[in-house]
């Protein structure tokens, strides 16, 4: 088995406070984790700087994905090198078309990967493939990005671009809050549609819902910035139980 | 105690006062033409050069901008403005129109389309011949509204205009092709223009007019141009003003346009060229039904000062007016925006909105807004709104989080934002052109030394 992603003593501040107090983290390929826990523990936070998002300063740890050094890589060098995050709350560009936006990125990440540009044919197959999978009309491809979708049109968006970037690690940051039973049907199912052998996939979640259609291999609780409990996929029903009150130290 | 006449003039004031009296013997147009000229001189005799303690001219100190006043420009023999028009950059090459060519500010009828625009329903004139034959349509076209009686660039213009277009769409008339006047300077030495243009659209017509400025690099130009616009009752006009001059230019511009009822007036400004430009508009809206869209969206860097003032006067009730200005301002350069609307005591259900948008690219960049409603009528819909920043870092992150660079994501941005304005223009084809001189400014901007 190749690990993908070796997360070590990861730690993390926004300011004077520290959001991860140590992170451990292991995802090889083909594996899914979970990673659930009380709001405010830092699951988000764990997402970001995946990312590279530049709020937040990394203060000790390491990050490995595919043995290279992720904290040294520029944000779209991240994601050209196969790290993918679906945001909780994807970004509304007005006067950017979704199917521009959808080439642009498309096509930078080919070019970082040292590949030609895709031809107009074979990009419109590709999004029209994965489109109807997720329910994600013509119409909203000629809308700009996120302008005026509702909650599940977003999310559909989001794993739809996943979809055809074909990540090697896909981190979901909440990705069922706001929808609906059926929303999370189609996400979920697009989501399982993109599991296979050489991916890992990171589902971060506050409710166990989600993994009844998403079904982890690992279950992590991440409270207070550190990883205080993991196991198999009953952990996540055994926390639907009895909720998080044992990790913070009062009722959830 | 009363103010005092100001005797301390600047060089260029100076040099101006000197000019009027070298250059008015040769200036088209007999007794009628000459009164309104020197009319208009006092009032530049009196007040001097617009400088920052002239509310309008608070943010543009023209006084202090411009330093020196260069000499009129002669008109240039044929072969060399044939030449200066085939060999300056053209943004809208491959565009199918007619042209009115302005070479140093004066009228080419041999690189022009008037016989063309004759059988298409148009009827052209220069702006020489016109005043050269000093009647009333001469006096008309120097003619300053009362709207814009305290401007001095206009009355700088009346007292030295030289040359210029009017052009007449008849009634009725669907322009098959966009027309151009179209405004090229020589490279050589440093010379002033001083342009008046007119434009009738007469009732129900329809057009698609571009008025453009071109001009080279490094060379101290002084434009002083003021297009009269007027639109007929239920006539059509796009209206688009690109202003591509060359990097020392001085360009002072300004659009009259009256408006009658229902008539739908959409009128874009670009702004790219000039060390120092301004572009003003005075609107008088047509009431009842009458459409009226302004849009702007400028690209300004290095020391580039480009100001954009417009005041908008509703008199009749009933219009419908929408303000977009959207300007991208980078290095050390100077954005201005100031608009004004009014709704006058019987302008009942007037419906009008100002926006203006400006994104800093560096953090030097300057941007002044002054957005002002004088709304003197209850029951209308008014609004302005006004922002200033940065590229917003949330959506720069999330482009770059599927793989964008960030030098792609914020032309893809910066691009998304003055799309909004090119958006205004109907004509696709036109519309692309424009947009694709959004890009050449982003590559130029993009291949420029940090």
């Amino acid at each position: 088995m190749t690990a993908l992603l070796e997360v070590r003593d990861l730690r993390v501040s926004i300011g004077e406070r520290e959001i991860l107090k140590g992170i451990d983290l292991t995802v090889n390929e083909g594996e899914t984790h979970a990673i659930m826990g009380p709001n405010g523990g830092g699951k988000s936070t764990l997402a970001y700087v995946l990312a590279g998002k530049d709020d937040y300063e990394v203060t000790g740890g390491s990050v490995l994905f595919k043995g290279q050094d992720l904290l040294a890589m520029a944000i779209d060098e991240r994601a050209a090198a196969g790290v993918f995050l679906a945001f909780q709350y994807p970004i509304e560009i007005p006067g950017v078309a979704t199917m521009t936006f959808l080439k642009a990125a498309l096509n930078a990440q080919r070019k970082q990967r040292g590949e030609g540009e895709i031809s107009t044919p074979d990009f419109m197959r590709k999004v029209r493939e994965v489109s109807k999978k997720l329910n994600v009309t013509d119409e909203m491809l000629r809308r700009p990005l996120n302008v005026g979708f509702s909650g599940g049109e977003k999310k559909r968006n989001e794993i739809m671009q996943m979809a055809l970037l074909e990540p090697s690690l896909c981190v979901l940051d909440e990705t069922d809050s706001g929808l609906d039973i059926d929303a999370l049907r189609v996400v979920a199912d697009g989501v399982n549609a993109l599991k296979s052998p050489t991916r890992g996939t990171v589902v971060i979640t506050h409710y166990q819902r989600l993994l009844n259609y998403i079904v982890p291999d690992f279950v992590h609780v991440l409270s207070a910035g550190r990883i205080v409990r993991s196991g198999g996929k009953e952990l996540a029903l055994e926390l639907e139980a009895k909720g998080y009150a044992e990790f913070t130290g009062k009722a959830a | 105690m009363t103010a005092e006449p100001r005797t301390i003039r600047t060089e260029a004031e100076q040099a101006l006062v000197q000019q009027f009296e070298d250059v008015l013997p040769d200036l088209p147009g007999g007794e009628r033409v000459g009164s309104v000229r020197a009319a208009a001189f006092d009032k530049f005799r009196r007040l001097g050069l617009p400088h920052r303690r002239v509310e309008e001219w608070k943010y543009t100190d023209l006084r202090a901008l411009m330093k020196r006043a260069a000499l009129p420009a002669r008109r240039p023999v044929e072969g060399a403005a044939e030449q200066t028009v085939r060999e300056t950059a053209d943004p809208l090459a491959g565009i199918n129109r007619y042209r009115l060519v302005l070479v140093d500010g004066h009228y080419f009828d041999a690189l022009s389309d008037r016989t063309a625009l004759l059988s298409a329903g148009v009827d052209v004139a220069s702006t020489r011949e016109t005043l050269a034959a000093d009647g009333e349509p001469a006096s008309q076209l120097v003619a300053t509204p009362e709207m814009a009686a305290g401007d001095i660039a206009l009355a700088l213009n009346a007292a030295f205009a030289t040359d210029g277009v009017s052009v007449h769409i008849r009634q009725g008339v669907t322009l098959d092709k966009p027309l151009e006047i179209q405004h090229v300077l020589t490279s050589g030495e440093p010379r002033s223009a001083s342009i008046r243009n007119r434009v009738v659209i007469g009732a129900g017509a329809s057009a698609q007019i571009i008025e453009t400025y071109r001009g080279p690099a490094g060379i101290a130009y002084q434009v002083n141009t003021v297009t009269e616009v007027i639109a007929g009752r239920d006539a059509t006009v796009g209206w688009v003003r690109l202003q591509v001059e060359g990097d020392a230019t001085q360009h002072l511009g300004a659009t009259l346009l009256t408006m009658a009822p229902a008539a739908r007036v959409d009128h874009l400004t670009v702004t790219a060229g000039a060390a120092v430009s301004r572009a003003e508009m005075y609107v008088t809206t047509g009431g009842e039904h009458a459409h009226l869209g302004i849009y702007a969206a400028g690209m300004i860097g290095g020391r580039q000062h480009a100001d954009m003032t417009l005041l908008i006067d509703h008199a009749l009730g009933g219009a419908y007016t929408r303000v977009v200005a959207k300007n991208a301002v980078d290095d050390d350069a100077h954005g201005v925006f100031q608009g004004k609307i009014i709704v006058e005591p019987d302008a009942q259900k007037t419906d009008a909105k100002m926006m203006a948008k400006s994104l800093l690219l560096s953090p030097t960049a300057e941007f002044d807004s002054k957005p002002e409603l004088e709304i003197y009528a209850d029951d209308v819909q008014c609004g302005h709104g006004a922002t200033s920043g940065r590229i917003d870092d949330t959506q720069l992150f999330y482009l770059m989080a599927r793989g964008v660079p960030r030098a792609v994501a914020e032309r893809l941005l910066i691009e998304a934002f003055l799309d909004e304005a090119i958006d205004a223009v109907s004509d696709e084809r036109l519309a692309t052109a424009l947009r694709a001189v959004v890009t050449a400014w982003l590559e130029k901007r993009g291949n420029a030394p940090a």
